[in-house]
Parts: C-alpha cells; structure tokens; sequence
C-alpha cells in the first residue's frame, strides 16, 4: 500500500505541494480531483521518483522510498500524451519494462500479447506506433505501464487528449479493467465525470492542498466547502447550505395559480435536465429533472425542495 | 580509483597505444632508411627495387611539401630528426641548411664523376643530385602563328613587342620564380636590376603566387591554353610537353630561352643525429649512383649531376641543357634574398 | 529540473563526455601548438621582438584584412545559402537527398583544386583580389550553411507560423518575428563556422589573391617557411588565435542567448510536398541558381579532366591506372588511401565528437560552453603552426608517433569533430524528456535510458555527422599537408602533385582525380543518408 506522508515542493519560491498526506490501500483506486495547477501532476511525479519532495516522505508497503531512483521503485506511471518510444513498434514499447528488467524472449513476446488483448489491441504487436490514433496509443501506453506488473500504477490524465466519444468509451474499458485486475492506483484529473466513475475514493486536490478524501458519494452528499461544491458542479450553494439539484422538485404551475418562479434556462445534461429557476425572490435555483417530463424557459413553475436535499456545509 | 581517474587513465592509455605505432627498436640496427623529402620526388619501383636488395635496408620515404617547408622542418627538427636523409634543398635554400647545422659531413666515392661547379660545399655536408634550370620557356606555335620573333634574351622582355606576354611568379612564394629574380640580379647587378623589373612592370608582366597556376593555367603551351605565352619554368619543360602528351608530338611544342637560365642544384645529405647513419650513407651513395641517376630525368624532370649517367632519349632529342648559366653563390643568396625580395615586392606589387 | 544525489555511474558517464574529447583536444591540439609557439617565440637572435611585429603596420593590414573578408564571407554565404535551405526545410520532394549530397561535394574538394577551377571560370579583372576570395568562399561554404540549418529547419513545428499567419502576419513577416528567432540559434552556429573557415583560409587566399592579398594565414605560412622567420610567424599564429577564440566565445555565448527551444517535430510532420505553383517555382528558381553558381566551376573540373590532346578524351583517366612517377604508388592507391584516412578520421571523430555532444547537449552550464567552444579552436588555429607543432612536439619516445600514419586521421578528426558535436548535439538536446522519464520508470538505469532512448533518436544525426565527417577528411588539404606521410599520399595531395609537374596529361590527370574525388565524396555522402534513412524504421 502506498502512503505519501506530508510531502512539500516547492518551485521557485511557489508552493506546488503543501503538506499532502494520502493513503492509497491495496486493490484501491484513488482518484485525485482538481483543477489544472492544482498540483496534481507533481504529486504523481513525486511517487513515481521524478521530482524529489522538499519535505515529507512516500512510503510503499512500509518502506521508505523517498529518495529510491525511478527505475528501481518498481512503480507504473501512464502520462498524460503518451510518451511512447516512436523508434520502437507496438511490442517494443509494450515489452519495454519487461526488457529492462531481463526477461527472455519469449517471456517478453507472450506478456506483451497478453496485456494487448487486455487492453483490447490483439495483434497490434508490429504496428509502428506513428500509425495509431490517438485512443490506440493510450492504450498502448497503459499496456506498457501495466506489463512489468507494477505495485502501484499512477496515471497522469490520461484521457485529457481524447475527444469526447473516445474518452467515454475508453473510460468504460478503464472501469472495467480496475475491476476486473486487482490494481493499486493513483488516478489524476480535473474531470469530474472521471474522477468519480473511476475512483473507489476521490481526493479533492486545491492550491498544491488535498481538501477532502472519500468516496464519490459521501463527496457528493457533503462537500467540504464552497469551493469544493463549486467544483464538484453542486449549484445552489448560499450561506454555508447547498441545496443539491436533484432535491428539487419543478412542476408546471397549475392554471391560473402563480406558481414560485419563471424557468430561465434549460440544458440537457445526458439524461438529465438542468433547470434554472428565478424565483419571484430574486434568487436562482438549479434544479435536475428527468429527461422526459421537463418545463421549457419562460414557464412559470412551482418549486419544492426535499428536506433530504439541503446540505449543510463547513 | 574513482571513476573519473579511471576514465582520464583510458584516454592517457589510448595515446600511448598510438605513441607505440611510433616506437623504434632497441638495440639492434635498425632494418630501414628513411628518406625525407619534398613534394616532387619520385623514383621508379624497380629503381627502388634495386636499392633494397642491395643494402638490404627498407626505403621509407615521407614526403610533404615543397623545399621551403622541408627545410623549415628540418631546422626544427635539427639533431633529432624526422628521418636519415634529407633531399631537395637547393642551391637557394642551402646557406640556410648549412647555417642552422642540419647535415653530418659525408664525402661520397660517386662525387669523383660529378663537376666541380655542381659541388657548392666543400666541406661535403651536402651532396649534389640533380640540376635544374630556372628559365623562360615559350610557346612556339603562338609566335609563329602570329608570325612575331620569340623572345631570344632577357633584355627582349622590356621590348614593347613583347608588352602583356610574360607571366612570373612571385619571388616570395615560388622557387621558380625567386630563381629568375636571381637571375635578373646577376645579369644586370646592383641596382639597375630594380629598373628592369620596373620596366618589365610597364611592360604590363603578370604575376602569380605559384608555378602550378602560372604554368597550367595562364601559359597558353600547356594545359590551360591561357592567355600569355611566356613563362618561368623550367629547362625541362618542353621533353615534359612532348612526353605527356597524348598523342606524342614530333616536336616540343615550347622551347626556352637560353640567355635566361639560372642554375639550381639539388642536394641530399645526411642529417645529424640520424637513425641508421650506415644506411643514410649508402642511400647518398646510391642516389648519386648510376642507376638512380639514369632514373631521374623522367622521374622527376631535371637533369642528373654525375656525368657517367646517360640521359633517356626523349630528353636528348628534347631537351635543352644550358652551356653556361646564370649562378649566384649560396653565401650571397643567404645574405641578401630577403633584401631583394623585399625590393622586389615593392617595386613590382606596391 | 531535480535535484537526485547522482549515482556513481553519472558522474563516470560526465568524466567520460568531456574528459575523452579535453583530454584528445589537449593532446593533440593544445600541446603542439604550445609546443611551436614556444619555440616559435624563443628563437632567433636577429629578429625583431614580438611587439615590433605586433605594432608592424603590416600586420594590422593583415589583420584587418583577414577580419573583414571573413565577415563579409560569412554573410554573403548565409544569404546565397538561405532560400535553399528553406526550400530543403519545408519541402519533401523527389531527389532531396540527392540535392543535400551534391551540395556537399563542393565543400570537400581540395581548395587548390576549385582555386585553379575558379581561376579559369571567372572573366578577367574579377579572377584575383577579395571578390574573387569572396566567390570562393561562399562556393566552398554554402554547404555548411545548407545542410545545418535546413536539417534543423525540417523540424521547426510548421503550426507555429501558421498561426502567426492565422493572426494576420505576412509570410514576410511571420519569416521575421517568428521563424528567424527560432533559427537563430543554428544561424549563429553554422555562421560562426563559415567565420572560422573564411578567417584561415589558405588555398584560395594564396591563388586567388594574388601577391597583393594576404590574410594571417598566408602570411604566417610565408614567415614559417619562405623567411624561416619562426618568430614572427608565431606571433602571428598567436594573434590569430586570439582573434578567432574571441570569435568562438561570441558564438558560443549567442547561440546561448538566443536558443528559445521550441518544439521539435519529427520530420515527416513537417516537410510537405511542393503544391502550389509559386512554391515551385522558388523552388526551381532557388536550387536552380545554387545548383549553377556550384556547378560551373565543377563542370570546368570535368571538362579539364577530358580535354587532353585534341578534342576530349579519357586518357587521363586511363593513365591514372599506369604507374606513375608523379607518387609512389598508383593513383587508384591514393584513392584506396584517402578512403581508409577518411574513414579513420570519421571513426574517431564520432566518438570523441559524440561523447562530447552528449556533454553539451546535457547542460547549458559555462563548463558545456566552454568544452563546445574548445571544440572549434582547431577550425581556426593555423595549419602550418598545427603542423609544425606535430613535428617537434612528438619526436620523443614514448609519444613520437609524428611518422605514424595515425596521425592524418587524427589531424583530419580534430577538423571534423566540431561538426559532430554541431549536428548531434542540437538533435540530443531537443529529445523529449518524457520519453526518459517514461524509461526511467519502466526501469531503466540512466545510463540504459541513454542506450535506449538517446543514442536511437540521436542516430540520425550521427549518419549525418559520420557523412560530414567523412567527407570532410577526404578533402582536407590543410595540416595534413604539412604533415610527413608514409608512402602512402591521400588524393589531395596526390592532385597537387600532379598540378606540380608540367606536360599536359600530368594536369589531366590531376583534375580526373579531383573528379574522381568528387564521385567519392558524393556516393558516400548519399550513400550515409540512404542508410539512416532505412535505419530510422520503426523498430
């Protein structure tokens, strides 16, 4: 298991990493949430022995491996463009690790298929690499990382260069392969959708600080401030409550009654609809309703909050 | 032993590994004899044949540059030299030789065929080999073309018929054309020979830094087919036209000028400090020998010293040896040629 | 950029990239020269001091002389040499590399050859003095110009003028605010070699001048050896030195400034096939004229070669098979000699220029500059003094190897391996860092992530720099000359041996090996691109 114990950097007089303390248990798959200079790249980049901390320590499996040389930490790291080795094919990056730490031929030959078929490019091996889209050399790059069988595999956004399509898809086959192989895993984005699909935790990383860890449920359920609800995309935040969307209720104002408020916006969110609402108060209130049944703007609508709804926050 | 002193260990060793390729023998006497000379030597492979086989010596020749920087290394290389034998230092360069104490004093048994006059140094530091003559060569066909008299002496050059036909080389830089510079000195003495020079610069002369372009791109009889049809060069040009030309002409396209001929003489000696002095003095021998002498004059187009050579038929048909010409004692030349070439240079180029 | 207590094995790697290439320059370079130098200004007893020499008008006229010529080379080069790098940086089309091989062969040839080639080309009045020097120059050096900066031009990211040009610049413009600065760098670089060649030159000064010009270099050489006045020419020699570290020092400390980095992209991103009708037609236009300004002094080489007798024949190309008593060996020997120098002195040249490359490449650092700018002093040290400097510096045993024949291919690398290091170490510096972090992480040692990750990328250039380096050994007419060989000439010199006799196939055969030279010298140049080019394959 991986633990990083209070580490700081610092660049030039500026504070990328302040004290950062995170547990990564066996078989977990964290994800580290933020926005971009947040500080996450550097996190991974001090695990993974590319950049020293100015304080604080990583541990991996109790020992100390703050000052470990990259290529003996045993640890995989997916970059954000791949980074693969153009002068080599498909196989000679997938086999790379393999091949440094002297594996035989054929032992090199047959992991390399086998982690092409987990990643789904089967018989991909001779391709140049030049030649892939950009979701193959991904996947590419996941293989290689994966293929010496790392303790713990850090991955630096790496569906941050993938239109939109791509990335769902390859998004789905990555929540398929944290299940399907027991993986230890530091998962870095600024994307929510992915954060919180992917991991079995989810840090909230702001300003080089993690804010809050836990589960994408208690995340969602109780916010650790105003900032975090923000970012997390949870409107409706005012004097220290937030009132979560799908805890309002719209409905067309019956005829004639006057109803609370006028619809000013609707925009589909995948299945949901998001409606903002200004109330006769002068406030707005986002509401997320289903996709079927939904107002349009310029509506006139009543609004009921569900008590379950509102969330106190720090 | 950190790294660092390991690796600056293996580049020292790597040199010295070179340095090894160098390294001479231990006490035996050495198996070769090594020749040091210029540019333009040569000698035939049987006639280098015949050498080994008869001293039982290798010959390793090193050749680099012309008689100038010969000899410029040689004075740096005084005592603790390059090689065994030096050759090519001429008449021109030798007071200079002979001043910077280059040579061993070695008295051939061949020198009994040779002339007096070939024989500068008395003290036999040096050894005479070959002679050449500096002079004017013309291009015949052109003269006659234009049915005009070729120049037939020295005085004819500052002649306006002849204005913007000649082309020299420069003194500082040639040793064709320092001759000829030479040869004008004696012929008209101090100081009228500055006079010459300024009329032959009236007279519209070209000058050039060196024999190569003179010869084969400005002189209209050779290769270049240039625009001026005479030229410093040597008595043995024309049997050189005649030979290397493809198809052989049945007369020498160029001929010389009698009255402008300045004696060179070439020397080989034995250098002080030399590896195998035996071997040094049996190459001296045999290349004042017979064989070696027969050898020179299609080797390295002059003319061989000891009298009991003969000369190979083209030459005889060809060429033409000079009765009397011009001289110049070393002792003067090494006195005053920076002098005159200083004059020169001011006179004819400022 | 971090801070790891370096392994052992890092500081061995940095011992050995600047220690090998200090430790070859300070044996075979700095102790010679120090050597004549020394002699140099301690002999003669009736020579004037070396302040009269300094404040001789004479010299500064030289100086100046030599100062202004070789700034006025420089930049005559870089523009003629301009468009057609452009057109080999952006374009891909057929014949590429043969046009990049043809423009090399001039820079190879022996500068007596193209000396007397140009001598007979150019119309009368205009044969001799400094344009004649200049024209000559810029023959000679276009190609340096050429295939540095074009090379380097082919991996400019395209996208960066095109979006200048998104934003309203004109290509006019957009070539000035945006491309020039990124070229900058190689500019610099490239010129300053172009400088050093043009400051010593001797071949073309000396023919081509004529008796009235002369620059440090010829003058030195007269001193050496017409007047055997060492002191003067060491004076000289040294003013020179000075003259051209300082030059060096400027280069080195510009380059420095005006590197910007900027993304490097593989070459296949960039070059585009030539479209429209104006591209063509500059492209045309551009290679067309260099390809005349380089051609007609070597066609005149041709045509001397065949014109022997009446008419043309190739006699002299079949006398070159005779034994001749113009060299100690046949013609075809000096061939086979020059080749195998050559090859010698390209071997030992990339090692040292590699190794050496890997130390400037690594950092930006005084100690980088100061071993690149080493590098270049051979470029601009005084053949004769170099020569001369060989022949008494290592005439004691253990070291007396001045006889030996390694000592031409050392001579000749000490010229080639600046270019190693120009061409290799831009390519190293521009790798990806990601890709050595990449390997690092997947367990790479640091020195494996070299094996793996730079020495591959870095291939490329280094068949450029083997092809450059070769080609540069087989012309090179400068130290070697004043060097004593075994009997075994090298085609330079076995050209101006012939040039040294009279009669008409003696001449012939002189420029038949100039020819023959040139077929070398071009075949191997191609041959060394084809090759990378099929290396460079995916795996």
């Amino acid at each position: 298991m991986l633990r990083i114990e209070g580490v700081t950097v610092e660049f030039d007089g500026k504070i990328a990493l302040d004290g950062v303390t995170l547990d990564v248990a066996d078989g977990e798959v964290v994800t580290v949430l933020g926005p971009s200079g947040s500080g996450k790249s550097t996190l991974l980049r001090v695990v993974a022995g590319l950049q020293r901390p100015d304080r604080g320590r990583v541990l991996l499996d109790g020992k100390d491996i703050t000052s470990v040389l990259p290529h003996r930490r045993g640890i995989g790291l997916v970059f954000q463009d791949h980074a693969l080795f153009d002068h080599r094919d498909v196989q000679g990056n997938v086999a790379f690790g393999l091949r440094m730490r002297g594996d035989s031929r054929s032992q090199m030959e047959q992991r390399a298929s086998e982690l092409l078929e987990v990643v789904g490019l089967t018989g991909y091996e001779r391709r140049s690499v030049a030649t892939l889209s950009g979701g193959e050399q991904q996947r590419v790059a996941l293989a290689r990382a994966l293929a010496p069988a790392p303790r713990v595999l850090l991955l630096d956004e790496p569906l941050g260069s993938l239109d939109r399509r791509l990335r769902d898809r390859l998004l789905e086959d990555l929540e398929e392969l944290f299940e399907r192989i027991a993986l230890t895993a530091l998962y870095v984005t600024h994307d929510q959708a992915e954060a919180f699909a992917l991991g079995n935790r989810v840090a909230i990383m702001r300003a080089g600080r993690i804010v809050q860890v836990g589960t994408p449920d208690e995340l969602w359920a109780r916010p650790a401030d105003e900032d975090t609800a923000r970012f997390l995309g949870l409107g409706n935040v005012r004097d220290g409550t937030m009132i979560r969307p799908e805890g309002v209720a719209v409905t067309h104002a019956a005829d004639g009654s006057n109803g609370d408020g006028v619809v000013e916006s609707v925009a589909r969110r995948g299945p949901t609809m998001h409606v903002n609402v200004r109330l006769d108060t002068g406030e707005t209130l986002e509401a997320a309703v289903s996709g079927l049944d939904y107002p349009s703007a310029g509506d006139r609508v009543q609004v009921a909050i569900d008590e379950r709804g509102i969330v106190p926050l720090d | 032993m950190t790294q660092c002193h390991k690796a600056a260990l293996a580049a020292l060793l790597g040199a010295l590994v070179l340095g090894s390729a160098g390294c001479g023998g231990g006490d035996e006497p050495p198996s070769d004899v090594v020749l040091v000379t210029h540019d333009s030597f040569a000698v035939s492979d049987d006639v280098k044949a015949e050498f080994e086989k008869t001293s039982g010596l290798k010959l390793r020749i090193l050749q680099s540059g012309d008689a100038g920087e010969l000899l410029s290394k040689a004075l740096l290389t005084a005592g603790n030299p390059q090689g065994d034998v030096l050759f090519g230092v001429d008449n021109n360069l030798l007071s200079r030789a002979l001043d910077g104490d280059v040579f061993e004093q070695y008295a051939s048994p061949h020198l009994a065929h040779v002339d007096e006059r070939y024989v500068l140094d008395p003290e036999h530091r040096v050894t005479p080999i070959d002679h050449g003559e500096v002079c004017l060569n013309y291009d015949k066909a052109w003269f006659s073309e234009r049915e005009i008299e070729p120049p037939q002496s020295l005085d004819d050059l500052v002649d306006p018929r002849f204005a913007g036909l000649l082309v020299v080389e420069n003194p500082a830089t040639s040793t064709p054309g320092l001759a000829f510079l030479f040869a004008t000195v004696v012929r008209y003495g101090e100081p009228s020979w500055q006079d010459f020079w300024r009329r032959l610069r009236e007279n519209d002369v070209l000058v050039v830094d060196g024999w190569e372009e003179a010869y084969n791109v400005r002189f209209s009889g050779a290769a270049g087919r240039g625009s001026r049809p005479i030229v410093v060069s040597y008595a043995s040009s024309p049997p050189a036209e005649v030979i290397f030309a493809a198809p052989r002409p049945d007369e020498a396209p160029t001929a010389v000028v009698e009255d402008s001929c300045f004696r060179q003489i070439e020397f080989a000696g034995v250098l002080r400090g030399a590896r195998n002095e035996g071997g040094a003095r049996k190459l001296v021998d045999f290349l004042l020998g017979e064989r070696f002498q027969e050898d020179i004059p299609l080797s390295m187009f002059v003319f061989p010293v000891n009298s009991s050579a003969d000369l190979p038929p083209e030459f005889k048909k060809f060429a033409v040896v000079p009765e009397s010409p011009l001289e110049l004692p070393p002792g003067e030349i090494g006195k005053n040629r920076d002098r005159w070439v200083k004059e020169w240079t001011s006179i004819v180029l400022r | 950029m971090d801070e790891h207590r370096a392994p052992v094995s890092a500081h061995a790697w940095r011992a050995l990239t600047y220690g090998v290439p200090l430790a070859f320059l300070a044996l075979f370079f700095a102790y010679p020269l120090a050597s004549i130098l020394e002699r140099g200004l301690g002999s003669g007893e009736n020579i004037r001091s070396p302040l009269d020499v300094l404040t001789d008008p004479l010299t500064r006229e030289v100086a100046w002389f030599t100062l202004w010529q070789a700034v006025a080379s420089t930049l005559l080069t870089i523009a003629v040499a301009l468009p057609a790098s452009y057109v080999l940086g952006r374009y891909a089309f057929r014949g590429r590399n043969v046009v990049a091989a043809a423009v090399t062969v001039p820079f190879v040839l022996p500068t007596v050859v193209v000396a007397l080639a140009f001598l007979a080309v150019l119309p009368e009045g205009l044969e001799r003095g400094w344009a004649a020097i200049l024209i000559a120059h810029v023959f000679f050096n276009v190609a340096v110009v050429v295939r540095v900066v074009g090379a380097f031009w082919a991996g400019l990211d395209p996208r960066v003028s095109e979006a200048a040009a998104t934003l309203g610049a004109s290509p006019a413009r957009s070539f000035r605010e945006v491309t020039l600065p990124l070229l900058a760098p190689v500019l610099a670089s490239a010129a300053s070699i172009v400088f050093l060649f043009s400051f010593t030159s001797f071949g073309i000064v000396l023919i081509l001048g004529g008796p009235r010009y002369s620059t440090l270099e010829t003058e030195i050489y007269n001193q050496a050896v017409r007047m055997f006045d060492l002191r003067t020419a060491a004076v000289l020699a040294l003013v020179q030195l000075v003259c051209v570290a300082l030059a060096v020092w400027a280069a080195t400390h510009l380059e420095q400034r005006l590197a910007l980095g900027g993304q490097r992209r593989a070459e296949r991103h960039v070059l585009r096939p030539l479209r429209t009708r104006g591209e063509k037609a500059f492209a045309a236009a551009s290679l067309g004229s260099l390809a005349i300004f380089l051609g007609v002094p070597l066609a005149v080489l041709v045509e001397s070669s065949l014109a022997v007798g009446d008419g043309y024949s190739l006699e002299a190309y079949r006398a070159l098979g005779r034994p001749t008593d113009a060299l100690l060996a046949t013609p075809w020997e000096a061939v086979l000699n020059s080749v195998v120098y050559a090859a010698g002195a390209a071997v030992i040249a990339l090692v040292v220029g590699g190794l050496a490359a890997f130390a400037v490449a690594g950092s930006r650092g005084g100690g980088a500059r100061l071993l690149d700018g080493s590098l270049m002093l051979p470029l601009g040290a005084s053949a004769v003094m170099v020569g001369f400097g060989f022949v008494i510096a290592f005439d004691t045993k253990p070291i007396d190897f001045r006889s030996s024949p390694w000592i031409v291919p050392v001579v000749q690398a000490l010229v080639a391996i600046p270019f190693v290091v120009r061409i290799v170490a831009p390519t190293l510096r521009a790798i990806d860092e990601r890709q050595r972090e990449a390997a690092a992480v997947l367990g790479a040692s640091p020195g494996r992530v070299r094996r793996e990750i730079d020495l591959p990328v870095a291939g490329r250039a280094l068949g450029v720099a083997a092809g450059f380096a070769f080609a540069i050994s087989l012309g090179e007419f400068g130290a070697t000359v004043f060097l004593a060989r075994p009997d075994s000439p090298t085609l330079p010199v076995a050209i101006f041996r012939f040039l040294g006799r009279p009669g008409e196939l003696n001449t012939g055969q002189a420029y038949a090996l100039a020819v023959i030279l040139m077929a070398v010298v071009g075949v191997s140049v191609f041959a060394v691109e084809r090759v990378r080019a099929l290396r460079t394959g995916w795996v």
